[in-house]
């Protein structure tokens, strides 16, 4: 998107750092070519490995730095998967912690100057949130049988109002997943391009040291960001599954 | 970075390189976007899953372990600690006691010695104070048959010095009358 600014030929292409492009040669972009998606999915994974199996290879009863970082990652996301969804819940740990380490990493990593941001792209998001939404539907069914269908049917609520509260959440239930992908889509996707619009203003002399300063501070706010919708996108996992284990409200 | 030559590379991205809309609905890339997303989870799931869970699992494990078992030695060694405070303390109380006795023993056996020495020092003084009061005794009758015999050779001799006549019966009876007296 080629925003001509208003008069003093400023070019914005805050969107250009969203494109999905083969990082050998010029092709198009298949299914299984390797592009800068790929490199930066690949990175994450590289960074994930390192710090919890390079960092912990010593399994050092006193840990090193990187070994801190790794068990507090593990202890964090263990204790959220105890508490909000419940000790029956830990056998599901490694997938939740799976999401975690992706998100966390792919959100870091995008904040590199020229990076690839993969988790601002609804494809990566959505398949994420469906996936926790499927597989929580689908458990929610195996676990509790026909009794799940109890999480749309509020016993707590006058009768007369059970029917309507039903379709509210039936509703709820089916956005969940859109919200749930769509909220970290969103929130690394304007980040990135306001850095960007920012970063386009440096070019007028005048402007530059705000200019900068502006970015500095967007910076530090997506690194907050970054951490929050991991933090965000896993308890909401948590809470999902939590509805699918123990559907009574 | 939007040096692109190409306008093959997608719908999505225009003639001089920049994007046409979001990339983000660029239905072209997705396949591929999916693809490599699901790989990248796969991978990262099955390296978290068989090494690194089980790995950090064992360590914070292990590190419990060590900290219990830590703190049981600590516990031990404490209740050792005051056990060997009891003991020395009992040591202590018994040895004082013990030197108690020994001295009440040595005071009473000196004691005993000490009556024993009296008691004989006692005797022997009793004993020489009766020899010599027997010696007085014996002296003091010896004396005074003395002074009988003077004076009764005196009061003779003074009786005849006088120019009377005196036999010997009358003038001791005289004079045993007056030594009475």
């Amino acid at each position: 998107m080629a925003t001509e600014a208003e008069g003093g030929g400023l070019v914005f292409h805050p969107m250009d750092q969203f494109i999905v492009k083969p990082v050998f040669g010029d092709g198009a972009v298949g299914m299984f070519t390797f592009t800068n998606m790929a490199l930066w999915l690949l990175l994450a994974v590289v960074c994930v490995i390192a710090l919890m199996v390079l960092g912990t290879s010593k399994r050092a009863t006193v840990p090193s730095r990187i070994q801190s970082v790794a068990e507090l990652a593990y202890g964090f996301i263990y204790k959220m998967v105890e508490d909000v969804t419940g000790k029956d819940a830990v056998k599901y740990f490694p997938y939740i912690f799976t999401l975690f380490m992706f998100i966390v990493f792919s959100n870091f990593l995008a904040l590199i100057p020229t990076s690839f941001s993969p988790t601002s792209h609804i494809a990566v998001t959505a398949v994420l949130g469906f996936g926790v939404f499927i597989a929580v539907t689908v458990l929610g069914f195996v676990k509790n049988g026909a009794g799940f269908l109890g999480l749309f049917w509020v016993a707590s609520a006058p009768l007369a109002l059970r029917p309507i509260l039903a379709i509210i959440e039936l509703i709820s239930y089916f956005v969940r997943p859109v919200s749930h992908s769509i909220r970290l889509a969103g929130n690394i996707m304007a980040g990135h391009a306001v850095l960007k619009v920012f970063a386009g203003f440096a070019a007028i002399t005048a402007v530059a040291p705000l200019s900068i300063l502006g970015i500095t501070a967007i910076f530090a706010l997506e690194v907050l960001v970054g951490f929050i919708q991991a933090y965000v996108f896993t308890i909401l996992t948590c809470v999902y599954l939590k509805d699918a284990l123990h559907p009574s409200h | 970075m939007a040096t692109e030559t190409t306008g093959t590379a997608s719908a999505c991205v225009g003639p001089d390189g920049s994007a046409i809309g979001m990339p983000q609905l660029c239905a072209d890339w997705m396949p591929n976007q999916i693809f490599w997303l699901l790989i990248a989870l796969i991978a990262i799931y099955l390296v978290l899953s068989r090494v690194a869970l089980p790995r950090i699992a064992t360590v914070l494990a292990e590190r419990q372990g060590a900290i219990t078992n830590d703190i049981a030695a600590a516990e031990d060694l404490k209740t050792k600690a005051a056990e060997a405070e009891e003991a020395y303390n009992k040591a202590l109380s018994d040895a004082r006691a013990q030197a108690q006795d020994i001295i009440a023993k040595n005071k009473a056996e000196m004691q005993a010695e000490l009556d024993k020495a009296i008691a004989k020092a006692d005797a022997e003084i009793a004993a020489k104070s009766a020899e010599s009061e027997k010696a007085i005794s014996e002296i003091r009758a010896s004396a005074v048959e003395s002074v009988e015999a003077v004076a009764k050779d005196t009061a003779g001799s003074i009786v005849a010095a006088l120019g009377g006549q005196a036999d010997d019966v009358t003038i001791s009876a005289a004079v045993d009358a007056q030594l009475k007296g």
